[in-house]
């Protein structure tokens, strides 16, 4: 049996006529103490603003932005994790925001920091996620050396410590928990951030057979854009909160009239990708 | 299987989780546990040896050092159980694993009882330890101990603790720097109206009466009355528990269901707060 078959509580119908992913003029905004206007005062940060696209089935979507575009903030909205400003989203036609149980049974992700208690082992950690998504000690027993084998990992070191394991491994690691638990949605967070160039492409390539052959949708965040190229049907750049365009990256390209995705950025927004952040942007990553 | 079998088990796996990895960690942090332990035995020695500086007959030091007893094992259990509960979310964040755990599709009353169900196994079986040993260390006689009405009244009281302790869970949520300071101010206030030293009788009057709603001072009472007399289970110290966890635990639930959307609400539910 697949490891990563739809879970039991999913109307496989429903999942077949509805859209994935539908966001629509979604925002949000970050209030934070304003000391130079005055000692009480606040400021408001839009985050994320007015956002709005929506993910076919089984699609694969790539997010690219700057740190403090709003990419962890989108990702956070749609696990739930946050509460909307404004708009809507709905996962698989379960509003994001309201039908919360529901949504975390489809959902799972994996962001930019692999986050496991440290001083317990992969298989630890492993056991603790799944238990969240009702599977016993009978079911991962076997599960989980079976879907670490598969991102890479070797399962003889499932019992040492996350803390001994390198960057890499415990990305592994973070990509066979998010797999462990059957999510039809797939969000990740820049996963290959921080990795060497063997285990980015060796997360890059599991992400492809994930797609390939269990159907997931998958919402990838990142700054890389040759990721975004390789991974994704539709690109889309999130630029201060605000989603300029999504469309196939030959369509990008055609648009502004150039090669890469670095040009089609800078026609865009009128900066270099790699520019300098104002100062509103580091907020927006602060608090995103 | 039923939709709300299938529920229920589904949440029973997830509680079940909870005290797994809780186990996990106890194990993996054992020697910091047993240098706590240690400084708790140490702490409780330096109070119960109080009572053979009075001067009283030999009989009404055994009392008062068994008081004395009483009250620092159940102040440790009380530790245990906030410690355990109010860290429900500052563990995650230090962890950094805070994200996945609020996004898993485990109910949150599920989340934290789970908690309370560690907190007061592990809680019991630290303040059994604690007890032996300063009984050994000291030579307190218990000749007549009711060690099973005793044990079986702190499991009654354990439900307001634990409901209390939601309460507070809730502040780590809400202030990432300083959340788990502000619950230690409440177990320390919970325990000064509760005479955990003291009679409460000796406590001004607005004190005394703080206490009266304090699941501690019943705890207090029906242990120490039992550990000493041998006593029973008391009805008059059962139902006020009983009355105060029925009020605790949904209100520790309803708080932090308020605290979980105020966090999301302000971008708090993450690893750096």
């Amino acid at each position: 049996m697949s490891t990563l078959a739809a879970p039991r509580s999913l109307d496989t119908s429903v999942l077949a006529e509805t859209p994935a992913v539908e966001v629509r003029d979604l925002r949000k905004d970050f209030v934070r103490r304003n000391r130079k206007a005055g000692l009480f005062a606040r400021k408001r940060w839009p985050a994320i603003q007015d956002v709005t696209f929506t993910m076919a089935r089984g699609e694969c979507v790539a997010i690219l932005g700057q740190n403090g575009s709003g990419k962890s903030t989108l990702v956070r909205l749609l696990s739930t994790l946050l509460i909307n400003d404004g708009g809507e989203a709905r996962i698989f036609g379960h509003d994001a925001f309201r039908e919360t149980r529901a949504i975390r049974k489809l959902v799972n992700r994996v962001s930019v920091e692999a986050s496991f208690f440290k001083k317990m082992s992969a298989a630890e950690n492993l056991s603790y996620a799944a238990r969240f998504y009702g599977m016993t000690p009978k079911q991962t027993r076997h599960k989980i050396p079976e879907i670490l084998g598969r991102v890479g990992f070797p399962p003889e070191r499932r019992n040492e410590a996350m803390e001994h394991l390198s960057r890499g491994m415990q990305q592994k690691v973070a990509l066979a928990r998010a797999l462990l638990t059957s999510p039809v949605l797939l969000l990740l967070d820049e996963p290959t951030t921080g990795l060497d160039p063997r285990s980015k492409l060796e997360v890059q390539e599991f992400i492809k057979e994930v797609r390939r052959l269990h159907d997931a949708t998958i919402l990838l965040c990142t700054h890389d854009m040759n990721e975004a190229e390789t991974l994704a049907d539709r690109i889309g750049i999130l630029d201060r909160g605000e989603l300029l365009f999504l469309e196939p990256v030959e369509d990008v390209k055609r648009r502004f009239g150039v090669e890469t995705l670095e040009e089609a950025f800078f026609a865009a927004t009128g900066r270099a990708f790699e520019e300098e952040e104002h100062e509103d942007d580091e907020q927006r990553e602060v608090f995103g | 299987m039923s939709e709300f079998a299938l529920t229920l088990r589904h949440e029973l796996v997830g509680l079940g989780g909870i005290v797994e990895r809780n186990i996990y960690l106890t194990k993996r942090y054992l020697l910091w546990d047993i240098a706590f332990l240690v400084w708790t035995i140490a702490n409780t020695l330096t109070i119960v040896f109080i009572a053979r500086g009075v001067g009283l007959s030999a009989a009404a030091q055994n009392s008062l050092e068994t008081k004395l007893l009483v009250g620092g094992v159940i102040w440790a259990f009380l530790g245990i159980i906030f410690e355990i509960v109010t860290e429900t979310v500052a563990w995650e964040r230090w962890e950094g694993t805070i994200e996945y755990t609020f996004m898993a599709p485990v109910s949150r009353p599920v989340h934290l009882i789970g908690m309370g169900v560690y907190a007061v196994i592990y809680g019991m079986l630290r303040a059994g330890i604690l007890f032996v040993a300063v009984v050994a260390f000291i030579g307190i006689h218990l000749p007549h101990a009711n060690y099973g009405a005793a044990l079986a009244l702190l499991a009654i009281a354990s439900v307001s603790f634990i409901g209390i302790g939601m309460m507070c869970a809730v502040l780590p949520l809400i202030s990432p720097e300083k959340g788990t300071q502000l619950g230690f101010i409440a177990q320390g206030l919970m325990l000064v109206v509760s005479g955990v030293y003291y009679p409460v009788s000796v406590l001004p009057h607005w004190m005394q009466w703080i206490a009266t709603i304090s699941p501690a001072t019943y705890a207090l009472r029906g242990d120490r009355a039992s550990v000493l007399h041998g006593a029973g289970i008391a009805w008059a110290d059962v139902w006020p528990l009983l009355v105060i966890g029925a009020a605790a635990i949904p209100l520790g639930l309803l708080i932090f269901r308020l605290g979980e959307r105020y966090a999301k609400k302000h971008g708090k539910l993450k690893r750096s707060g």
